[in-house]
């Protein structure tokens, strides 16, 4: 049996300071090797369930657990979170002016590194990595000394999403709506790269809208998100009966 | 910066208090309290100095009783009573060389990272070390002299350069400039006195360290620095002070003078005690820095300021000369309730002259930061430039970041440009960093260093390190 990675169960969460609950039992269990797609309408709660899961401030847990590897998350800062294996592609990634990509990147591994008792990364070992890495997104190895993030291309952060990804090699990733604002090739080299680091050891959740992604990257399976759980899950056919379809049928569905 | 790793950078700040709130048991020779004309005559009589020099000092007393403190500053402070300072504090042996000094000064000196054993072995930075009053030990003198550099405590360069001083003094900032320049110039006690002679680049930073020891004392200390024509030198100044629940006054001058295609860089990482959480204590630092450019000369000011409970300071260019150049880069830090008012002068009189302003303000806790900047284009100053930058980050929703820009152009040809921007540290940045596996305080770190990185990329090696450290310490759990 294979193992699981990331271990979800009846999740709720509502927003800080509203006691808005957008979570409402949350059940979601991946394994090593795996690759999910969570679909969904808009609101259904798909990125506050990216956000809670990696520790963001803002929203609060009122039940359930989050394991990952066999280790509660909940009660970890988002940087332990992150130490212990998660990563999270943002959405919208944010600017850091006048920090290099590589300057944060490299005292993001030795951290990670620290965390786990291991030795720091030298200079050498890691220009090289971050050539092998750059290489993976077709990133330009400019892009790689520029300031995270700033004054780049919408294709352009996302790409550098998946970069960091292959730098830090997490156990679990989840891209939170990774292909909005990507053109077509755009798309096709960060799948291509997501691709590319998936092995049997780590597990990939893909937030997404539109099954085009999934035409890239070939989950094994499909989730749909609404309402604050997973109402339905299949395989990758479930994606091409929701493009043609909508989501009305399933929480429709659910209502009756 | 290499050789400095984040982690380094972590391990130095688990050492998080003011580390430099330590007093030195050394016997001084402290006057007592009160300020009158026999203080002054007691002042110049300890220091042998010549009549010129007690006129000097009589003439700005007087000047000084005639004017107000001013108020424009966007900070608040209880007066000083100027009557309850003691006006001269001395470390009561004095020294023939470096070898006879005390070895209790030598650890002051060791704890403030700039043991001059070392300095000796690692060329390249020459020190003077101030006292509360006096200037206590000077290295590299005689490497120094060889070349015609003139480095030494300001109370020596009375004696021994009189004519030198003479010529210069209060030309760059006359007596009655400002309240504290006056009062500075009645009691100034020591200081930093530089000449570079003609052609001659000085191939080693000079540093001066200010440490004010003695309680209840005030450091008025004056600074005159001379680069002759054609020369380069480059000037850092750096400046602690015990912890104290009372609040210091430290109101020094320093005076830049560029002639002809010469060129000073001066740089200064300020951290007097800013008080402490609650506001108590701190030093009151009132600072007037000013630099004359002749003909094709540059000056450079480069300071990044994290101490002081109030701080009121503005170096400034006068672009007399054609072609000169005056730069201003800043990075101010208050933290708590520090209140900083500070920014820069260019005047700019001569054709063609150039000046470029980058201020960073970051604002804490519930601190006041401003940046208060003049730049001013002379009808004669064809052909002006000016950039300003003026950067202002927000770590808190308690604290206030302000500016104040003024400009008075009366020539046609000029160009200015002037950019503002005000931020509020992004939970999101931090939160971003985080989710890449950096704690909090790294992130924290390392978005502010990103943020001042054009400022402190201008200081010289070891002083960008000292800096960077110093914006960590003093911006620890800040953000809120």
């Amino acid at each position: 049996m294979s193992k699981a990675l990331l271990d979800i169960k009846n999740l709720h969460a509502e927003i800080e300071d509203e006691g808005k609950a957008i979570l409402k039992g949350l059940n979601l269990t991946v394994n090593a090797g795996e690759i999910h797609a969570i679909m969904g309408p808009n609101g259904a709660g798909k990125s506050t369930l990216a956000s809670v899961v990696s520790g963001k401030d803002g929203y609060e847990v009122t039940q359930g657990t989050v394991e990952m590897d066999g280790q509660d998350l909940l009660d970890l800062d988002p940087d332990e979170r992150a130490k212990e294996g998660l990563f999270l592609a943002f959405q919208y990634p944010v600017e850091i002016p006048g920090v290099s990509n590589i300057n944060f990147l490299r005292t993001a591994l030795n951290e990670i590194k620290e965390y786990r008792k291991e030795d720091p990364i030298s200079a050498k070992d890691f220009m090289a990595l971050v050539r092998e890495k750059s290489k993976l997104v077709e990133l330009d190895s400019k892009l790689a000394s520029r300031s995270v993030n700033e004054g780049f291309s919408g294709g352009e952060k996302k790409r550098n999403e998946i970069f960091q990804m292959a730098m830090l090699d997490p156990k679990v990733a989840i891209l939170d709506e990774t292909d909005s604002g990507l053109d077509i090739d755009a798309l096709r080299i960060v799948a291509a790269g997501v691709n590319k680091l998936k092995n049997e050891n780590n597990a990939v959740i893909l937030i997404t809208h539109y099954q085009r992604l999934l035409d890239y990257i070939v989950p094994d399976y499909v989730h749909v998100l609404a309402d604050g759980k997973i109402v339905k899950t299949g395989d990758k056919t479930l994606a091409l009966e929701l493009e043609e379809k909508g989501y009305d049928w399933l929480t429709e569905e659910k209502t009756v | 910066m290499a050789g400095y790793t984040e982690e380094e950078l972590a391990e130095d700040l688990k050492n998080q208090e003011y580390k430099f709130g330590f007093t030195t048991e050394i016997e001084s020779d402290k006057i007592p309290v009160g300020l009158n004309e026999d203080v002054i005559r007691l002042i110049s009589a300890k220091k042998n100095e010549p009549e010129w020099l007690l006129e000097y000092r009589l003439n700005a007393f007087k000047i000084w009783q005639d004017m107000i403190e001013p108020d424009w500053a966007h900070v608040k402070y209880e007066k000083p009573n100027f009557q309850e300072i003691s006006y001269f504090a001395a470390p009561k042996k004095q020294y023939e060389s470096w070898d006879d000094v005390d070895p209790e000064m030598k650890a002051t000196m060791d704890k403030l990272g700039i043991s001059l054993d070392e300095q000796k072995k690692l060329t390249g930075v020459a020190v003077d070390f101030v006292m509360d009053s006096v200037s206590v030990a000077t290295s590299f003198k005689e490497k120094l002299g060889e070349l015609g550099i003139i480095f030494s405590s300001f109370s020596e360069a009375v004696q021994n350069h009189p004519d030198l001083v003479r010529k210069h003094l209060g030309t760059v900032v006359p007596t009655k400039d400002n309240f504290y320049a006056a009062l500075n110039s009645a009691v100034f006690s020591d200081g930093s006195f530089c000449y570079i002679p003609k052609g001659v680049r000085c191939p080693m930073e000079l540093s001066t360290y200010f440490r004010i020891n003695e309680s209840g004392t005030g450091q008025f200390e004056r600074t005159l620095v001379v680069a002759d024509e054609g020369s380069y030198v480059s000037y850092l100044e750096g400046c602690t002070a015990p912890q104290r629940d009372e609040n210091q006054l430290h109101a020094a001058v320093v005076e830049l003078i560029a002639l002809d295609d010469a060129e000073i860089k001066y740089s200064t990482v300020q951290n007097w005690f800013p008080g402490d959480k609650n506001g108590v204590g701190g030093i009151f630092n009132f600072v007037t820095k000013r630099g004359m450019c002749h003909t094709n000369s540059k000056i450079s000011w480069t300071q990044v300021e994290t101490g002081s409970a109030v701080t009121w300071k503005y170096p400034s260019c006068i672009l007399k000369g054609d072609n000169s150049i005056g730069e201003f880069y800043s990075v101010a830090v208050t933290n708590n309730y520090q209140q900083a008012d500070t920014g820069t002068k260019m005047i700019h009189l001569g054709k063609n002259t150039k000046s470029t302003v980058i201020s960073k303000g970051i604002s804490a806790g519930q601190s006041q930061n401003s940046y208060r900047g003049l730049i001013q284009i002379n009808k004669n100053a064809h052909n002006a430039r000016n950039f300003t930058q003026c950067d202002s980050l927000l770590m808190s929703d308690r604290c206030g970041a302000h500016t104040f820009p003024y400009i008075e152009c009366s020539n046609n040809s000029a160009k200015l440009e002037h950019e503002a921007t005000t931020s509020k540290i992004g939970e999101d940045q931090i939160f971003y960093c985080q989710q890449r596996g950096l704690s909090e305080e790294s992130a924290i770190g390392l978005i502010v260093n990103g943020y001042v990185k054009e400022v402190l990329n201008k200081l010289p090696m070891e002083f960008a390190v000292e800096a960077q450290k110093l914006l960590a310490i003093s911006l620890e759990n800040s953000v809120g």
